[in-house]
């Protein structure tokens, strides 16, 4: 009886979150709005910073590298609550970035992101660009192309690979929930995103916009793993990946 | 003219090639002979600036190996080093980045390579053969004044050897110096003009390529002619 019950709320939910979301519920497209400005934006300065660092400690020969190698690859595992522990600190009133009044703003969120993910891009970067360096080294010596242009060209021909790289540093930010809501407060029509709102509408009770936004990161995750095929696809095929 | 002195080279206090003299002068073609572990492939690294030997010296035209120079050479691998873009993105490349002097358009060297029509395809997607002539290509676009080649030849057919050497010759009548290495006799015969053959990191003859068939000196390199095993 008592499971009947729990299947009749699970689809009348469903029903209600498929509703919401055919009708392009306002406070919902608000979310999820906010959401994707602020991964998009975490992803592209993360790509910025992370593509020419990874590149960068792939072929460059300098003191510390392997510190920094080890750093990065120990820094894909960064617990969020941590790092939202850490920027809070940083950007609270009373810490030592206060004055820029970032905290509770979808700026913060961000920063925070970009965190998280730049130790992502710029490490499997680096295994990606060591690897195909490995290949061109002596042709790219022959060349005597200077390192200004043997990054860009490296990170040209490895765009594939680069690209599910970036891919899965958006994938790890936009599903995020720890870091946003310690720096972002999860605060109505501000710094609410779609994690932030699942994890406080189901704790109200309401399922139906908890279940919507758990529809629409799915779709969001399931089209970027579909987008990682076809392009590994289309790569391998035109043999450049 | 290219002058290698007392040249040594060794890898992990491990000597790889040692008392190495020679004088090359252009134009025309040098081949390098000897078996596997001869140090041919490292010979030529170390004569392109590839690798720094250990002591001795290596000069072309009395200046010694260093960018100015390199920028004046090019190299073929044994297996062609093609970056992941199409035929055209290719030379393209080259002439953008590496060429000091531009003489000819991306089609008119695709066109010489018999490669224009496959400019849009995926370079790692053409044929062995094809592969290499576009690695040749590549490295002529640079125009440089001095061509190294490390077996590019080795893991093609008869045919498209054949169109490899018809552009090494041409290339050659053109006044640009070549360093092939082979273990190919026969394509040692049709294009050498001198021989160099080494043996366990030792350059043990550099005679005329007539003479040397003719008469090799060294046992090893009568044994190598003679298509003995040579260890």
């Amino acid at each position: 009886m008592q499971n009947r019950e729990i299947m009749h709320d699970f689809t009348s939910s469903f029903a209600l979150a498929l509703d919401l979301i055919l009708q392009f519920n306002a406070e919902l497209m608000e979310i999820i709005g906010l959401s994707l400005r602020v991964s998009l934006s975490a992803v592209t300065i993360a790509t910025l910073i992370g593509l020419p660092l990874g590149a960068a400690i792939a072929i460059m020969r300098f003191p510390g590298r392997q510190f920094i190698d080890i750093s990065l690859n120990a820094l894909m595992g960064l617990p969020p609550v941590v790092v939202g522990l850490l920027v809070y600190m940083m950007i609270s009133r009373a810490g030592p970035l206060g004055w820029l009044n970032l905290l509770y703003t979808p700026n913060a969120m961000i920063i925070a992101q970009l965190i998280l993910i730049v130790p992502i891009v710029a490490a499997l970067t680096r295994q990606i660009i060591e690897d195909l360096y490995r290949e061109y080294r002596e042709q790219f010596q022959s060349f005597c192309l200077p390192l200004q242009r043997t990054i860009p060209a490296l990170i040209w021909d490895a765009r594939y690979s680069l690209i599910t790289v970036i891919l899965a540093g958006f994938g790890r930010a936009i599903a995020e929930v720890g870091a946003v809501i310690i720096v972002g407060g999860n605060i109505d029509h501000l710094t609410r995103v779609m994690t932030t709102a699942i994890a406080l509408e189901t704790s109200k009770g309401n399922l139906a916009l908890a279940l919507a936004l758990g529809l629409i990161l799915m779709l969001i995750s399931l089209s970027i793993n579909t987008l990682v095929y076809g392009l590994r696809l289309s790569a391998k095929h035109q043999a450049y990946a | 003219m290219l002058e290698v002195t007392d040249l040594r080279f060794s890898i992990e206090q491990k000597v790889l090639l040692s008392d190495i003299n020679l004088r090359v002068s252009d134009p025309g073609i040098t081949v390098v002979l000897g078996a596997n572990g001869a140090g041919k492939s490292l010979f030529l690294r170390l004569l392109h600036g590839l690798l720094k030997p250990d002591t001795g010296s290596i000069r072309w035209h009395g200046e010694l190996i260093d960018l100015s120079v390199r920028q004046r050479q090019a190299m073929v691998f044994q297996k062609p080093v093609l970056l992941r873009r199409s035929v055209a993105a290719n030379i393209d490349f080259v002439l953008k980045h590496c060429a000091l002097k531009q003489h000819k358009t991306c089609q008119q060297i695709l066109e010489e390579a018999d490669l224009y029509a496959q400019r849009l395809q995926p370079a790692r997607l053409l044929s062995g053969g094809e592969q290499q002539r576009l690695a040749l290509a590549r490295a002529l676009a640079t125009s440089p004044e001095m061509l190294f080649l490390d077996e590019a030849t080795a893991s093609l057919d008869p045919a498209a050897t054949e169109q490899i050497e018809a552009r090494l010759c041409e290339t050659r009548d053109q006044g640009v110096k070549l360093i092939l290495v082979t273990h190919d006799i026969g394509q040692a015969k049709r294009l050498a003009s001198d021989i160099v053959f080494m043996h366990r990191g030792k350059l043990l003859e550099h005679t005329e390529a007539q003479a040397f068939f003719d008469k090799p000196q060294s046992l090893p390199a009568q044994s190598y002619l003679r298509g003995e095993l040579v260890i």
